[in-house]
């Protein structure tokens, strides 16, 4: 069997060799970071400014009766007081209006009901206990399985249950039922000799970036705003105060600060039209800072889930059949990541015959939220556990298994889609052939365990200006946040096309005022996506470039050319010009130059990166404690712009999945009250409980790029936990069905307690 | 956050003034690390804040052979873990102070705010009771000596009276072929809180081949720290042996009233009181034969 690295196939559109794509630059910014001299949303400071607190539902299922705001108004300091009464009649969505200042009713604890601007975040704060809120309690409903029952309290009167069958005719908790049906599953279960079947819940987990959302907004005289906010997307949060505050985008100037953590939380907007009401109510501009507890009760965790998993495979190891059950709690309003929990689930294999039920189901906690690869980890928690034991019953290696069943280019997903080239297989075998995977564990008490995961690319709408100066460096802009160092991915794109080099490209993230539309980073889409638009731009200055140097020389344009060193023509080889000595001429030769790349990636052809991971734990087995050793993660990444920052992002990835294996949960109690709003109790890892991560880079070039780059960031954290939890299996003989595996939870799978 | 009055008086005398005149309304300030997070969150509100740094008999760190170590009140953990006579006399001690919260938490975390906070998962009180530590108390009207067994009175409630300062905490010298360990559990490996914590300490006799005392203090069972009198005594006149201490474990799982929280079941609570009182009644019998415990918290 050849190796990984001799099955590369040659990058497609690669020039001679890449001069700084594939080297290892400081980040943008990352020295500011360090020194603190980063603006994050909680720096943001204005004359005059004010302070604003919310007032949040200390209930987690109320009908508000009524809200006096009187008392409050009259505190000395406090400047004003809004509700949902505030905003706009009519202007958008009533579920976001709902979630930004309750209205009839409150879903969650922690629900926003009214909000203060005050001198002083202190005032504000004691302001908050004068607003007088009449609640009629209802019984909460809080776990996915129980809110899908005929009799469970209703969050919503009127959501019916969409299906392929059209709507429901009568109200449910379930907002949606989706399904993907290939083959004939029936006749695939028939065919198999083992069948394995099993059912996994796992617990809402918050992203836990570590910088609270913070919100500052300004009114001009003339009616426009302006907001900084700490946001994975600029764009997304001006339409959404475009759509509440009921006001033209173009009034509108988001400006993204520096970002402290988002993982996909930070796609949501929570405080900015707060903000945006009390500032205009005060006529000064206001802050608002959501305290650490305020973030853990009421921004987005990612859902809690039930998933049932069967799976039948026949004696020749071949897996014949496939279905999946999963059940999603979206929080308080529809819109839960049961759509990629059902669209990743059976990503990684080829499987004739299968059928996926997804439920998007309401529950009174908070309306949930991205957290890297949406839907995934508990998916694949589940499925990887269900094939590793098809594996065990087969006597079969567990990943000669998943070689042998794995996806391949044209294989067609359970969801639809045939795959592009997608490198499943040279990640298996590069994993194999990995030291880790066949070398001792070196003690008792120990397991290893291997899981597979997989994370489509979504490239979405993207803007890129690339600015000429005089002295031949370049200026950059995008609308993409930097929240993975992936300013500087894009930007190392652009240096490799304009044949420059990264210190002559100065790249930044720009308000929604100074460049076009872009999605939010998200999706893994940024490096490839966006790197995409600057690769356009860039160009696109090469063409005007192109035209300027014939211009000089009285040539005819299509004899110039740019090998990335100098500006050369066929007619006359004496004539040539580097980038620098050309872009000195532009003034004189019609002006500046800038060129722009908007793409439009939701027409590209979607690929996306596996990865396989494996892991030595050690489990004390009169604890419960268990701790990583040593872990493996070995990914197709397309190619790596910036190695050093893919492996950041998935040793990032690996840490947070470790999290979410063993210590981490948004936990609830009967009454709703999320009994962990502390990082004392909501157990993030640190530093101490990871192992050091190896990260195994395999690129096999996604063709839809010139440099074959695949978006890398969010599949790291896919199969953490079923690797763990495979690994506890060697050493317990049980299967883990929960998340978080807990200490105690895992004593009691033992039968310690 | 409400206003309120700060004052860092530097003479144990005024520092004891000010919080007479405060009353209930008064908080000393040491490190900070409890009291500001919960005056942030609203679970206390104070008119006056005492700090308490810069008063002498705080901050003394002293130890003596006859007369033992000295921890004033306000001594920051780092400064305390730090001492080399410290680590030599009271390894035991060292194991709970050294792992409470984190190195930034330990250079403002103060072990007279940690028995102040009187949490029942404290990690220093434990210790402390199993080396029969006393703290001075003083106030106005004088000083008084209270046991750090008997100082908690519930979960955030100590015997200090209004007008009431912890001034020290004196911990007796170290007896010859004796030993102490502290070891808790958490899901974490660092800035984490004990599921359960326990402390155990032994004194062999001359020939080192029985026990000739015994403690045993239990934490984050109970609404305070226990003292497991009935187990630390079933070790008394005994041969240090397996058996021993599987006896004496399942005596200090009898106490308490463990409760399930989202930091660990009843259940779990129990069943690791047992393990922890084995493990930390071998690291001390190897501590009291010379020997050190492996480097393991829980």
């Amino acid at each position: 069997m050849s190796t990984p690295r001799d099955e590369r196939k040659p990058v497609t559109d690669e020039p001679v060799s890449l001069r700084v794509i594939g080297t290892r630059p400081p980040l943008y910014g990352a020295v500011d970071k360090v020194l603190g001299r980063a603006v994050f949303g909680a720096d943001v400071s204005l004359p005059e400014l004010l302070h604003g607190k919310v007032l949040r539902s200390p209930h987690a299922h109320a009908r508000i009766l009524s809200v006096d705001t009187r008392r409050a108004e009259g505190y000395p300091g406090v400047h004003a007081v809004v509700t949902a009464r505030d905003l706009p009649e009519g202007a958008g969505e009533q579920s976001e209006r709902d979630n930004t200042l309750a209205g009839d009713k409150v879903l969650y604890v922690g629900h926003p009901i009214a909000a203060i601007a005050a001198e002083s975040p202190h005032i504000a704060e004691e302001a908050l206990a004068l607003i007088d809120v009449q609640y009629e309690v209802l019984p909460p409903v809080l776990d996915v399985r129980r809110a899908m029952q005929a009799d469970a309290p209703l969050l919503h009167e009127t959501l019916r249950t969409w299906s392929l069958a059209g709507q429901a005719a009568s109200s449910s908790n379930v907002a949606e039922h989706l399904q993907h049906v290939k083959g004939d599953p029936e006749r695939g279960f028939a065919e198999a000799d083992v069948i394995v079947e099993r059912s996994f819940t796992t617990t809402m987990v918050h992203q836990g970036y570590i910088e609270p959302h913070a919100s500052t907004a300004l009114w001009h005289p003339d009616g426009s705003l302006t907001v900084w906010t700490c946001t994975q997307g600029a764009f997304p949060v001006r339409e959404h105060l475009s759509s509440l505050l009921d006001l033209p985008m173009a009034r509108i100037r988001v400006v993204p600060t520096e970002i402290g953590g988002g993982f996909g939380g930070k796609a949501s907007s929570y405080v900015d039209v707060v903000a945006a009401l009390l500032a205009r109510k005060a006529g000064r501009p206001v802050k608002v800072v959501m305290g650490r507890d305020e973030v853990l009760k009421a921004t987005g965790p990612t859902p809690g889930t039930f998933i049932r998993v069967r799976m039948g495979a026949r004696r020749d190891g071949r897996i014949v059949a496939a279905e999946a059950e999963l059940c999603y709690e979206a929080g308080a309003y529809p819109g839960s990541s049961v759509g990629s929990g059902a669209d990743t689930i059976f990503a990684c294999y080829d499987i004739p015959n299968a059928r996926v039920d997804g439920y998007d189901v309401v529950v009174n906690k908070p309306k949930t939220s991205s957290y890297r690869a949406p839907g995934a980890t508990p998916a694949v928690f589940a499925v990887e556990q269900v094939v590793d034991e098809l594996a065990e019953r087969l006597c079969i290696d567990s990943l000669d298994f998943r070689l042998l069943n794995c996806a391949r280019e044209g294989t067609r997903r359970v969801s639809g889609q045939p795959y592009p080239r997608v490198g499943f297989v040279e990640v298996l075998q590069a994993a194999k052939a990995h030291p880790h995977y066949s070398e001792p564990l070196g003690g008792p008490n120990r397991g290893r365990g291997i899981a597979f995961g997989y994370w489509g690319n979504w490239a979405g709408q993207s803007c890129c200006t690339i600015s000429v100066n005089a002295d031949g460096t370049v200026s950059l802009l995008t609308g993409s946040v930097d929240v993975s160092g992936a300013l500087t991915g894009i930007a190392m794109q652009a240096a490799e096309e304009l044949g420059l080099e990264l210190r002559q490209v100065q790249a930044r993230v720009a308000d929604t005022a100074s460049i076009g539309y872009t999605d939010v980073s998200a999706g893994s889409r940024t490096t490839f996506g966006t790197g995409l638009a600057a690769i356009e731009a860039a160009r696109d200055v090469i063409a005007q470039m192109r035209a300027r140097a014939a211009r000089l020389w009285g040539v005819p344009v299509e004899t110039v050319s740019y090998d990335r060193v100098a500006f050369t023509t066929s007619v006359d080889p004496t004539q040539r010009l580097s980038f620098r000595e050309l872009a000195a001429q532009l003034s004189a030769t019609g002006g500046p130059v800038m060129g722009r790349g908007n793409l439009d990636g939701d027409v590209l052809r979607r690929g996306g990166a596996p990865g396989l991971h494996i892991a030595d734990v050690e489990l004390d087995p009169e604890t419960g404690k268990v701790t990583v050793l040593r872990y493996t993660a070995v990914q197709d990444v397309g190619r790596a712009v910036h190695p050093g920052n893919v492996e950041g992002q998935i040793k990032g990835g690996v840490a947070q999945g470790i999290g979410w294996a063993l210590y981490e949960g948004c936990f609830y109690g009967e009454d709703g009250q999320l009994l962990n709003a502390t990082l004392l109790d909501n157990k993030l890892p640190t530093a101490m409980d990871i192992p050091a991560v190896e990260p195994v880079i395999v690129e096999v070039p996604d063709p839809v790029h010139p440099y074959g780059v695949r978006g890398a960031g969010e599949t790291p954290i896919v199969p953490v936990a079923g690797a763990i939890a495979n690994a506890l299996y060697r050493i317990t003989g049980r299967r883990m069905e929960r998340l978080p595996m807990t200490p105690a939870y895992v004593l009691e799978r033992m039968g310690v307690i | 956050m409400k206003p309120f009055q700060y004052r860092a008086p530097t003479l144990l005398g005024e520092a004891l003034s000010l919080l007479a005149s405060a009353g209930q309304r008064a908080r000393a300030l040491a490190g900070g690390t409890d009291l500001l997070v919960q005056m942030r969150r609203g679970l206390i509100n104070a008119d006056l804040i005492v700090d308490v740094k810069k008063v002498f008999e705080l901050n003394r760190l002293d130890f003596d052979p006859s007369d033992g170590l000295t921890i004033g009140a306000a001594v920051p953990l780092c400064r305390i873990c730090e001492s080399p006579e410290v680590a030599q006399h009271y390894p035991g001690l060292v194991d709970a102070l050294s792992i409470i919260g984190s190195v930034a938490v330990r250079s403002r975390a103060t072990v007279g705010g940690n028995l102040c906070n009187a949490a029942p998962s404290a990690d220093s009180i434990p210790a402390l009771i199993v080396h029969g530590a006393v703290c001075t108390v003083a106030s106005r009207e004088g000083t008084r000596q209270v046991p750090v067994a008997r100082f908690c009175t519930g979960p955030g409630q100590t015997v200090l009276g209004p007008g009431e300062l912890l001034v020290s905490v004196r911990v007796p010298p170290p007896r010859p072929r004796s030993g102490a360990r502290y070891l808790r559990f958490t899901p974490r490996y660092e800035m984490d809180i004990a599921v359960v914590g326990v402390a155990a300490w032994l004194e062999l006799s001359e020939g080192l081949t029985t026990i000739a005392n015994a403690r045993i203090a239990l934490g984050a069972v109970a609404p305070t720290p226990l003292l497991a009198v009935e187990a630390g005594a079933s070790l008394v006149g005994r041969t240090p042996s397996a058996a021993a201490f599987a006896e004496a474990a399942a005596l200090a799982q009898s106490i308490g009233a463990p409760i399930s929280d989202v930091r660990g079941t009843a259940a779990q609570r129990r069943h690791l009181v047992g393990i922890l009182t084995r493990r930390a009644l071998e690291g001390a019998l190897q501590r009291a034969r010379g020997a050190e415990p492996d480097g393991r918290q829980g």
